[in-house]
């Protein structure tokens, strides 16, 4: 079977998942992940807001080589396969920063239209398809 | 409040050793004493800052256990930093009149790794491959060489110079030059910052002996005054290092906050700066790190370095001694070598890497997780 790699941030299985962040009622500054506290005016009326699925990517690089545990991947340095790593704003809501599903620098743009996406990331100890969240060319 | 002077400057060569971290910093130690012309028990108050030894404070077991205050530092990258301002700012409230601040550190080799929970992060964010310091070097690098029109060989000119720089360090850690074409040629990290546009984690220790301003002339013909220290950490709206997301509306980086908060504290402006120290952890940094510091507009980089204005012979001279890249960087003694090669270049020390021209005002900039900054800015 399939399970998140951190199933308190998303809606998945949902069709559409969508990630969870929270949004402080009093400045309406947002977070992702959720935080107890409003990091732009400290205050505590923060309650969980499902962020969009949609966005541009404002920044990107690749990551090339094994990144030291406790990095999830299993990979030996012969079998890893470099990623991209990306910093997405969804909508005008806010910025997150994620794996993209694209790792050619020649593929990936600035200001390019991105959705979030499942993925599968390695499989268990329990043989089970460990899945995360990613950022696809839309 | 008391003005403060440095006197004397020790450090043990950056790279690896078969010493362990305590015996770099006591020699850093001695060479700061001699340097001062002081002895141990001249010594007041220490502060020592490091990452991988637990309680540098331990070093008085080996220059001399006299039972002074001694309080031991971390603060990632600017952790030397904050062991001269703790140091300078003892001395400036007339608590005592002479310390010492070292930084010694001895790391495994390869990129710096703790749990993600120690820096607050969620363990998704490390199982998910993004806690991986350099990747943000890279987003920030592409990302500002995108909107400002800098070349990916702009970084491979900033590493040569590092490199080149350092092959006249004998202090330094990589003393070998390389060609642009080898710097851009070795393996891809994180875009567009290659293998070679990385410094690593080494080993290595400095000190610096200070003293109230108005007896530094009991000890030396030479005094460099500390006038500020500054440090400054990530507002709501900077992306930084270990982000899991940034808002919308931007704030700038750290470093912009303390060095302009530095820069008013000394009552100095960037204009006046006559040799520079800056964070490179990467060649983007160095780049970037010039802007955010107030030395030049964004963009304007491309042209600044290939006229060589940051060589040691350029208008700009930045990281004399070769910076993190030909030095490495063991975190707790970074700041206090940035500190150690101004000192030397404002007193005409620094040989055959000694910038032209009596150089008067030097300043030194850090930055690091979780977006934390400093500057200083030092005169003679």
């Amino acid at each position: 079977m399939q399970k998140a790699l951190a199933p308190e941030i998303s809606t998945w299985p949902d069709e559409q998942p969508q990630l969870i962040g929270s949004r402080c009622g009093d400045c309406s500054a947002t977070t992702f992940p959720t935080q107890a506290l409003c990091p732009r005016c400290s205050g505590d009326k923060m309650s969980d807001e499902l962020l969009p699925r949609r966005g541009t990517l404002i920044a990107w690089t690749t990551q090339g080589f094994v990144p030291k545990l406790p990095y999830a991947g299993g990979e030996t340095a012969e079998t890893f396969k470099p990623f991209g790593v990306g910093l997405v704003q969804l909508d005008d809501v806010i910025r997150v920063e994620g794996r993209l599903t694209e790792s050619d620098p020649e593929k990936l743009k600035f200001g390019m239209d991105v959705e979030l996406t499942m993925v599968p990331f390695y499989t268990d100890a329990d043989g089970d398809e460990v899945i995360t969240f990613a950022f696809a060319p839309a | 409040m008391n003005d403060v002077a440095i006197i004397g400057v020790g450090l043990h060569p950056f790279g690896r050793f078969e010493k362990s971290a305590m015996e770099l910093g006591a020699d850093a130690i001695q060479l700061a004493l001699k340097d001062a012309g002081v002895g141990w028990k001249d010594i007041q108050f220490g502060v020592g800052g490091s990452l991988e030894i637990a309680n540098p404070d331990a070093v008085t077991r080996l220059v001399g256990l006299t039972g002074i205050p001694f309080t031991d530092v971390f603060n990632a990258c600017a952790t030397a930093a904050s062991a001269i301002q703790l140091c300078a700012d003892t001395i400036r409230l007339g608590k005592y009149d002479i310390g010492i601040a070292v930084g010694l550190d001895k790391h495994p080799r390869g990129a710096f790794t703790a749990h993600p929970s120690m820096l607050g992060l969620p363990a998704w964010y490390a199982e998910n491959g993004q806690y991986v310091t350099t990747q943000f070097f890279g987003i920030k690098a592409n990302r500002y060489l995108h909107e400002h029109g800098i070349s990916q060989r702009t970084l491979a000119k900033v590493a040569a110079k590092n490199y080149r720089n350092g092959v006249i360090n004998p202090n330094a850690f990589r003393r070998k030059a390389l060609s642009e074409e080898e710097i851009l040629g070795s393996p891809m990290l994180n875009y567009p910052l290659t293998h070679y546009m990385f410094c690593s984690p080494d080993e290595g220790a400095a000190a610096a002996i200070m003293c109230r301003a108005d007896i530094a002339h009991r000890f030396t013909s030479q005094p460099i005054y500390l006038r500020a220290t500054e440090i400054r950490t990530r507002r709501f709206g900077a992306y930084e290092v270990h982000s899991t997301f940034a808002p919308v509306d931007e704030d700038v980086a750290p470093t912009v906050y303390a060095a302009r908060a530095a820069f008013e504290a000394a009552g100095i402006g960037p204009g006046d700066v006559d040799v520079i120290q800056l964070q490179d952890t990467d060649a983007g940094a160095e780049i970037i790190h010039m802007a955010e510091c107030g030395f030049c507009a964004d963009g304007e980089q491309e042209k600044l370095i290939a006229e060589g204005a940051t060589e040691i012979s350029g208008s700009l001279p930045v990281n004399t001694d070769g910076g993190l890249i030909a030095n490495g960087e063991p975190i707790g003694a970074s700041g206090l070598r940035q500190v150690h090669e101004l000192v030397r270049q404002l007193r005409g020390q620094a040989g055959d890497r000694q910038v032209a021209g009596n150089p008067r005002v030097g300043f030194a900039q850090v930055y690091g997780a979780p977006g934390t900054a400093a500057a200083t800015v030092l005169t003679v």
